[in-house]
């Protein structure tokens, strides 16, 4: 059993939890993630690092509550334990040598991307971030970010906090006013890396997106988290998460996410329903 | 006066119809009528040659001999003198080409079910006995195991018996590899497996799950750090192939692996289950082994109406062992032998991009296929008939063709050399890879095999690693 050591929620649906996982914490790197079960029948699934503390063998997760599982995982207290925590796993993030990166982030997404920020800003690297939400609500780790960056530009859909528009509205401007990136590093939605790509690619930008297709073991096993990546099977839990985004086919990439979209709509709502039924 | 029967006793089974819609054991063992009565066609060989047909050379007569003398317990201890695993085993192996295929009796008539007199024995032991293995004496020697399936398992055990402390690293939050998370409960019920893990737990061995090694923790700093004198890997197979046709990237397309992982490990089949399966109307399974009559056969029995077994040779080279063909086929399984998938067909809804069943599996376009002449392996290749190419009608494929073996190890492992295919190198009378201390077995090094030629090897390595460690 794996203790929650310290949760908070970053917004209504995004949670952030530091889990007492000491080996894990010592060796995770940006980019990697873990495997997670919240109990005993649960699923597995996978979550990237959102940072570690080593000397308090924590490793620190933030989540979207999207199905069943976040949301079982959500209701969790600081003190309980969750059933399984397995990792780190998958490639670290490439980022030796790069002197200026556009950190592409886009929701939840940021969460990932926040340690890859923080790692090349210690490392004396100019950071420009783009990041992007929906709305002023689901802002997150603004400080955070902003401490990690030598530049930074908030965007959300509505306009009603930074500038309104997509993150490849900035990025677009500033590949145009020539700003010379090392590599732009994206991590968000499917949809948005895509465009992100779409964006950079003009430019010949070297572009590393972050992928999270759907797993089972984690460890190049199952096979069921795979994508094409240059015209060639790649498996995301071993030779990712991280990708060349101009080779990586993201349309065949959402077919497949969204595989068992009923099934995970009806657990989802299944657990809900389970919760309210024992609060009342 | 030994029974002269030429036929073996018949194994009771569930019925066909009724088994293939269940996830419940098929075979349903010997009575202890049964047992006897097959234990009496033993001729108790003085220079026995089932013995040597098997890998880890159980001592086949001396424990039939029990039977007959109705002492199983004692056919047990027998059993456990070399083997860790007696209840798997007797479920999983090829009889039929190891101790079985030598058998004298099976010179003329059918040879003696060692199989199933040896799954007999496992379970009146696991039914009657009462006291727990005790642990013997510790020698103070640690010896680490990466994996904890059959090979794991059977190292574990044997190094446990000989007192050191060994500690077993799992990956999966569950003992057992590819017994729990590979072979369906309806062939290898998961109680079994735990069982057999609870005994080797008894014997002092302690599992470690959800530790990956070469992520979690390295090789070297198991032994460098941790203090172990020794390490086997035994982690298995690896990364599941594909054929590299058009459409396997579509919804629909497992791969064995993760097809059965879903099923036996995250028990997808139940109605309570949080891992998703698809629950697919009409199934076709690439491939001919073992895994791909599991796969099949699970497949049915998550309600399919129709499921296809499609392999490139003929009957006579289906890898599969013998009953799982035999089962597959009573429970109405569609062998479509002599074809081979050329490219896998999905929907596409030209008027709605949004339409969800967009890039679903929709059929299998295959080519018939011909026996060839025998090629370097003696098996006769099969050659595409041109112009012969139709489409199979199905929702669901999935892919058993084998595993390529896991970098994870490998790769982290400096001193750790790997043949060209990725498996690890290895001395085979020791299982010594080129790194001293470390030792590997099981699919990690020949690719995919068997339970027990994994067991074998587990067995080899933990004689080795005794030597090692003791001084010659």
């Amino acid at each position: 059993m794996y203790k929650i050591l310290t949760m908070k929620a970053l917004n209504p649906t995004v949670m952030q939890m530091e889990i007492e996982a000491p080996l894990v914490a010592r060796k995770a790197q940006p980019g990697q993630f873990i495997i997670l079960r919240v109990d005993e029948d649960g699923e597995r699934i996978p979550l990237t690092v959102a940072g570690t503390d080593p000397s308090k063998g924590a490793v620190k997760i933030i989540f979207q509550i999207v199905g069943a599982t976040t949301y079982k995982l959500s209701l969790k207290n600081e003190g309980e334990s969750i059933q399984d925590f397995v990792g780190p796993l998958g490639r670290p993030t490439e980022l030796e040598g790069l002197k200026k990166v556009a950190i592409v982030g886009g929701g939840v997404g940021c969460a990932i991307a926040l340690p890859i920020a923080e790692k090349l800003h210690q490392m004396g690297c100019e950071v420009h971030s783009y990041v992007g939400f929906r709305n002023k609500d689901l802002v997150i780790l603004e400080d955070e970010f902003k401490a990690a960056s030598t530049k930074m530009t908030v965007m959300t859909d509505d306009g009603s906090y930074g500038r309104k528009g997509v993150v490849t509205v900035p990025l677009q401007e500033a590949l145009e006013a020539g700003e010379a990136y090392d590599e732009v590093i994206t991590i968000g939605p499917l949809i948005m890396m895509k465009f992100v790509v779409a964006t950079t690619k003009p430019f010949g930008v070297k572009t590393t997106v972050s992928m999270n297709p759907i797993m089972i073991d984690g460890t190049g096993m199952c096979g069921g988290c795979r994508l094409t990546v240059g015209g060639k099977t790649k498996f995301a839990c071993v030779d990712g998460p991280d990708f060349d985004g101009f080779e990586v086919d993201f349309d065949e990439a959402m077919s497949r996410g969204a595989s068992y979209r009923d099934f995970e709509k009806h657990a989802y709502d299944e657990a809900c329903n389970l919760f309210q039924k024992e609060v009342q | 006066m030994p029974n002269m029967s030429l036929k073996k006793n018949p194994m009771p089974a569930q019925e066909p119809k009724v088994r293939a819609r269940n996830f419940k054991e098929v075979a349903l063992g010997y009575t202890e009528e049964q047992a006897i009565d097959e234990a009496n066609r033993c001729l108790n060989c003085k220079n026995p040659l089932c013995v040597k047909g098997c890998p880890v050379s159980v001592p086949i007569p001396q424990f039939i001999k029990k039977i007959q003398e109705k002492d199983y317990e004692g056919a047990y201890q027998v059993i456990s003198l070399t083997s860790s695993l007696p209840a798997v085993c007797g479920r999983v192996c090829p009889q039929e080409t190891q101790c079985e295929a030598k058998c004298i009796r099976g010179i003329k008539g059918e040879s003696v079910a060692i199989g199933r007199l040896e799954r007999f024995v496992a379970d009146y032991h696991n039914e009657n006995a009462t006291e727990a293995p005790m642990a013997p004496a510790s020698n103070g020697h640690k010896v680490a195991i990466v994996g904890s399936g059959p090979a794991g398992l059977t190292c574990a055990g044997d190094l446990a018996k000989k007192g050191y402390d060994v500690t077993v690293f799992e990956a999966f939050h569950l003992a057992g590899g590819v017994l729990v998370y590979g072979i369906p409960e309806f062939r290898l019920p998961k109680a079994i497996v735990q069982k057999e893990v609870d005994t080797l737990k008894a014997l002092g061995v302690k599992v470690e799950t959800n530790m990956v090694i070469g992520k979690t923790l390295t090789i070297d700093e198991l032994m460098e750090e941790y203090g172990f004198e020794a390490v086997f890997v035994g982690s298995g197979a690896g990364l599941p192939r594909f054929m590299r046709i058009p459409g396997e990237s579509l919804k629909g397309v497992y791969s064995a692996n993760e097809f059965l992982t879903r099923n036996n490990l995250m028990k997808a089949y139940r109605d309570d289950a949080t891992t998703p399966i698809l629950r697919a109307k009409k199934v076709a399974v690439v491939g001919g082994g073992n895994v791909a009559m599991d796969a099949a056969r699970t497949a049915l029995r998550l309600g399919a109406e129709e499921v296809s077994i499609v392999y490139r040779r003929s009957l006579d080279e289906l890898p599969a062992r013998k009953e799982e063909v035999e089962h597959a086929m009573e429970e109405g399984i569609n062998f479509r032998l002599l074809n081979n998938p050329v490219e896998i067909l999905g929907y596409n809804n030209p008027d709605d991009k949004r339409d969800p069943k967009n890039g679903s599996v929709i059929g299998m376009k295959c080519i018939k296929m011909e026996l060839g002449e025998p090629d370097a392996s003696g098996r006769r290749s099969p050659v595409e008939v041109s112009g012969s190419e139709f489409v199979l009608d199905v929702d669901c494929v999935i892919m058993s063709i084998g595993t390529s073996p896991n970098p994870l190890i490998t790769d982290t492992t400096a001193g750790l050399e790997v043949n060209r295919w990725g498996g690890i190198i290895v001395t085979e009378e020791t299982g010594a890879t080129t790194k001293p201390g470390v030792y590997a077995g099981g699919d990690a090094v020949t690719g995919a095999a068997t339970v027990i030629l994994a067991m074998g090897a587990g067995k080899t390595a933990a004689a080795a690693i005794d030597k090692q460690i003791m001084g010659e």
